[in-house]
């Protein structure tokens, strides 16, 4: 019997993480919006993580001398309060920044728990097929029935008003889209041979599911989570106005917008910043997220 | 050892349902409508047939991905069928698979090494070092590199990620491989590479292959028992000189005349069979090729026919050509 | 007069690792009524220089030729609009895959008239007459019905009988089949094939059969061009190409094939067909070829003589032996 020996030439580009990674940067810095999005992003949460140290000033300290006082190059504003202050004299640019951190906080939160329960609900329903599959769907069709603000604040209402169960909230909202997504990835990659072979390998249904399935179907599932991030900021900064989020005096976005709204004609800058606050987050999570989709969904590669 | 039948299949049936809507009937698609062979020990089956004949449910049965819905399959002297769960799981070992698409069927995040190792992590109490040590021996015995290793399958051309898809199949030292058309999505240089590569693998382990294919120049090259399909049923069984030297059966003559054969010399009439295959949910009466059957008479029409023994061959028509 | 002129065509595309050359310095000459085959394994460029011939590439290829004329006219110079008439009309083209190749929405009867449509002008009545008329020239039983069938009801098979109906409704004088019969069933193929054979005989129209498979080359072909690597390494008469190979690439090619062998083991071509990356210096084929010398590995080949295939070879092979090869090598 002789040995086979035949030499081939296999592609020596470097493998690993390294090379995911710098492929990954190839096709998401073709897209130059996705990478302003992206720093931006980066920006945000360093103000977030910094706030104690490069805020001027206490979020919630009233200062009883400067109510209202305009932005420092409005006539009548200073340096002491770059961007002016409130209606009881709080800084508006030290509310803004520590706000950060609430956006970034029910973003993480909503979308990490709506994530890991999502897949699982999807991975189930798409894997065990059935009447699993049915009774999983059918529910997040319900879901997916009633207007997702509309149904947040029906529970905000039910769970009563503070930022955690507006959160809660929010993720069961978002709930149906992954559980969906999930199911339709797993449902993809079932049909490939590369399952197949596990099983005929003797590959139990647990590593099947979480080792040999999950991982081939995540490249969606980011997109969708940095997508999401951003509805969740949104929503929480509606529910906030609404007055079914985050209560006074914390410095949340949404709930400044709504302290603020009888003042939107003497004092602008008290409504126009946490606007702009909101609209430039979640805008640059969305163009990051557009990135993200250009990068990993192999349908739009080459 | 040669010579000892490992995997014997008798009236082997699978039905699947098709549900067509809430408010039909759902229909049944006979994919697999008794088949019975036999595969010894070092010897190579091959099952030819087109799309629809039932290759590939014959090897979702064998391996055991699917239970058959009727009929019997033993593996060495085990009955699956009804075995228990302990002794399938014994059985799962002996059989296994290598697919057409050698795209698909590697999974792409998981690196050569670890996708040779999978087998041996759930099946055995192997160590990680021996369990390393194995599957870069086996790389070596596929003619690629131990450096190969830690490589994932997008870094490989096709023919590379076949001898992958090989390897991880021979990892559990199995006794029979299930080659579902393993040559057919690849160039022809690579074809006679892989098909070099299974033969000698064959040789040195003592492996029965169940060679599925639709090209019978690879066949003939690789074959010594033939067994052609048409639409779920066996249709002509024999060793591969006879079947391909005294074709008995129309369909087997019509599918040997319309294979291309490289050889711009001879001089040869064909055959062209008349009409489509047609859908295996609504199959014809009676015996399922007379539509397009060149010598089709009254009787094909209404009772089908079964196999029985024509020269060296079984042949299921009732007008076969003599010899 | 030949009905198609290319030569020294070469396509290059734009990607992300650099400029590859998908086709380098092809030539074919077509005459009116011939059948020629264009041979090749994956990445050889067959399909893509028929591309570029119909205009049909994307925008990331840069197509460049010392002539490209159809009929004398030059494909080259002509206008947007000028090669619009030409092209799915004089010149037509089925695919590998007649599933997707039809716009699943629409009937085939839609799609059919489309280009009688487009091409002829015809009136409703007419075009509805044609159509059928263009069905049962296919062999497809009850056109009339099958016109208002969309391309899921029908089979591959059929599917395919459509798209070449579509492609000789204008009555080509150039029809190009990129592997029409890759992705069917054998006995279909067959039947595929000799419609193909039947209407370019009918027609009398020239056709070019893209394909990889030496089979279905032997029995249509009466001219035979070999690609490998973007590059044409030989051309020959159908029969010539098979008995007297004179490119070590076809040599081996028509060696590995599993039914001119004898032994168990076949004579494989070892390696892979290089791709962008490890392009070699001389021959392309020399890392792969078993009479490759120190100057098939640095210095690239020119064309033998017409006689000799032009051969893209240093030592072209006749009756199984390479020619002016060194004593002091053993191959």
């Amino acid at each position: 019997m002789t040995e086979i020996t035949i030499e081939e030439r296999v592609d020596d580009r470097p493998g690993g993480l390294r090379s995911v990674l710098s492929e990954f940067w190839a096709y998401f810095s073709e897209n130059r919006g996705a990478v302003i999005g992206l720093f931006f992003f980066i920006a945000i949460v360093l103000i977030a993580i910094l706030a104690d140290v490069i805020a001027p000033h206490a979020p919630n300290h009233q200062y009883r001398d400067a109510l209202l006082q305009p932005p420092f190059w409005q006539p009548g504003g200073g340096f002491r309060f770059p961007l002016g202050t409130d209606a009881i004299g709080r800084d508006m640019l030290s509310r803004l920044i520590y706000g950060s951190r609430y956006s970034l906080f029910i973003g993480c939160i909503v979308v990490s728990v709506s994530l890991v329960v999502g897949v699982m609900l999807g991975l189930i329903a798409g894997f065990f097929r059935g009447k699993i599959d049915t009774f999983i769907m059918r529910i997040m069709d319900v879901v997916l029935a009633f207007p997702s603000l509309l149904l947040a604040l029906v529970l905000v209402a039910i769970l009563g008003p503070s930022l955690i169960n507006a959160m809660i909230a929010i993720a069961i909202v978002q709930q149906p889209h992954y559980v969906r997504l999930t199911r339709a990835a797993v449902l993809s990659e079932m049909t490939k041979d590369y399952v197949t072979a596990a099983r005929v390998i003797g590959v139990k249904t647990l590593r099947l599911m979480f080792i040999t399935i999950l991982p081939n179907c995540m490249a969606p599932l980011i997109v969708q989570a940095a997508l999401s991030f951003s509805t969740a900021i949104l929503d929480a900064a509606a529910l906030g106005f609404l007055g079914m989020g985050a209560q006074p005096p914390t410095p949340e976005w949404g709930t400044m917008l709504a302290e603020s709204r009888e003042f939107i004609l003497r004092a602008w800058w008290v409504v126009t910043f946490p606007g702009v606050a909101i609209l430039t987050t979640v805008l640059a999570i969305n163009l990051m997220g557009d990135g993200l989709r250009d990068a990993l969904d192999p349908k739009l590669k080459r | 050892m040669s010579g000892e039948v490992i995997l014997e299949a008798v009236g082997l049936k699978r039905y699947y349902q098709i549900d067509r809507g809430a408010f039909k009937k759902p229909a049944v698609l006979k994919a697999l409508d008794g088949a019975s062979f036999k595969l010894k020990k070092g010897s190579t089956l091959a099952i030819v047939g087109e799309s629809g004949c039932g290759k590939s449910t014959m090897a979702r049965l064998v391996t055991m991905i699917e239970p058959p819905t009727a009929g019997q399959l033993n593996i060495g002297s085990e009955n699956v069928t009804n075995a228990s769960a302990a002794v399938r799981c014994n059985l799962h070992k002996k059989v296994q698979i290598v697919f057409q698409d050698p795209y698909g069927s590697l999974n792409p995040r998981q690196k050569i090494g670890n996708s040779l190792e999978e087998p041996l992590l759930v099946n055995t109490p192997m160590k990680k070092g021996e369990r390393r040590e194995a599957a870069q021996k086996m790389l070596g015995l596929v003619g690629l590199r131990p450096e190969h290793y830690n490589r994932y399958p997008h870094m490989f051309s096709g023919g590379q990620r076949q001898r992958i898809a090989v390897a991880r199949a021979l990892m559990l030292n199995p006794q029979i491989v299930v080659l579902d058309e393993p040559v057919s999505a690849l160039d022809v240089s690579i074809q006679a590479q892989i098909l070099n590569l299974l033969t000698q693998l064959q040789q040195r382990f003592d492996l029965a292959y169940m060679f599925i294919s639709h090209d019978l120049s690879v066949v003939k090259h690789i074959a010594d028992e033939v067994m052609v399909m048409y639409l779920g049923k066996p249709v002509e069984t024999g060793s591969r000189e006879e079947v391909f030297s005294k074709p008995h059966h129309p369909y087997t003559r019509a599918l040997l005349s319309a294979t291309p054969v490289a050889d711009p010399f001879r001089s040869k009439e064909r055959i062209v069979l008349r009409g489509e295959l047609p859908s295996p949910i609504s199959p014809p009466s009676g015996c399922t090729f007379h539509p397009r059957c060149p010598s089709m008479t009254e009787e094909c029409k209404y009772t089908a026919p079964e196999l029985v023994k024509k020269g060296g061959c079984m042949v299921a028509c009732y007008h076969p050509k003599t010899y | 007069m030949p009905l198609l002129e290319i030569e020294n065509l070469t396509v290059s595309f734009q990607t992300a690792g650099g400029q590859f050359t998908a086709v380098d310095k092809v030539s074919l000459h077509i005459e009116p009524g011939e059948i020629v085959s264009v041979v090749g394994e994956s990445g050889s460029g067959k399909s893509v220089a028929m591309l570029a011939l119909m205009g049909l590439l994307p925008w990331t290829a840069t197509v460049t030729a010392d002539r490209l004329a159809f009929n004398n006219q030059d494909l080259k110079t002509i206008s947007k609009s000028e090669l619009r008439k030409i092209i799915g009309s004089k010149m037509a083209m089925i695919f590998q895959e007649p599933m997707t190749s039809l716009n699943p929405c629409f009937t085939i009867g839609f799609q059919l008239t489309e280009t009688l449509k487009i091409h002829l002008g015809m009136n409703r009545a007419e075009r509805k007459k044609r159509a059928i008329e263009l069905l049962e020239l296919v062999g497809i039983p009850e056109p009339r019905k099958r016109l208002t069938a969309f391309p899921h009801q029908l089979s591959g098979g059929m599917n395919q009988r459509v798209m070449i109906a579509m492609a000789i409704s204008c009555n080509p004088e150039l029809l190009i089949a990129d592997e029409p019969t890759t992705a069917l069933d054998v006995t279909i193929q067959a039947q595929i094939l000799e419609l193909l054979l039947n209407l370019q005989k009918k027609q009398g129209m020239s056709l070019v059969l893209i394909t990889h498979d030496m089979g279905v080359v032997a029995e249509t072909a009466e001219r035979v061009a070999v690609q490998y690597a973007g590059q044409q390494v030989e051309k020959q008469q159908v029969k010539g190409l098979f008995s007297n190979p004179h490119h070590p690439y076809t040599q081996a090619l028509l060696n590995s094939l599993p039914e001119r062998s004898n032994s168990k083991i076949l004579p494989s071509i070892a390696g892979v067909v290089p791709g962008q990356f490890d392009k070699p210096k001389g021959c392309l084929f020399s890392p792969r070829c078993d009479y490759a010398t120190t100057k098939c590995h640095t210095i690239p080949p020119t064309a033998a003589s017409e006689e000799l295939g032009k051969a893209l070879c240093h030592y072209p092979i006749v009756d199984g032996k390479p020619t002016n090869y060194p004593e002091e090598v053993n191959p």
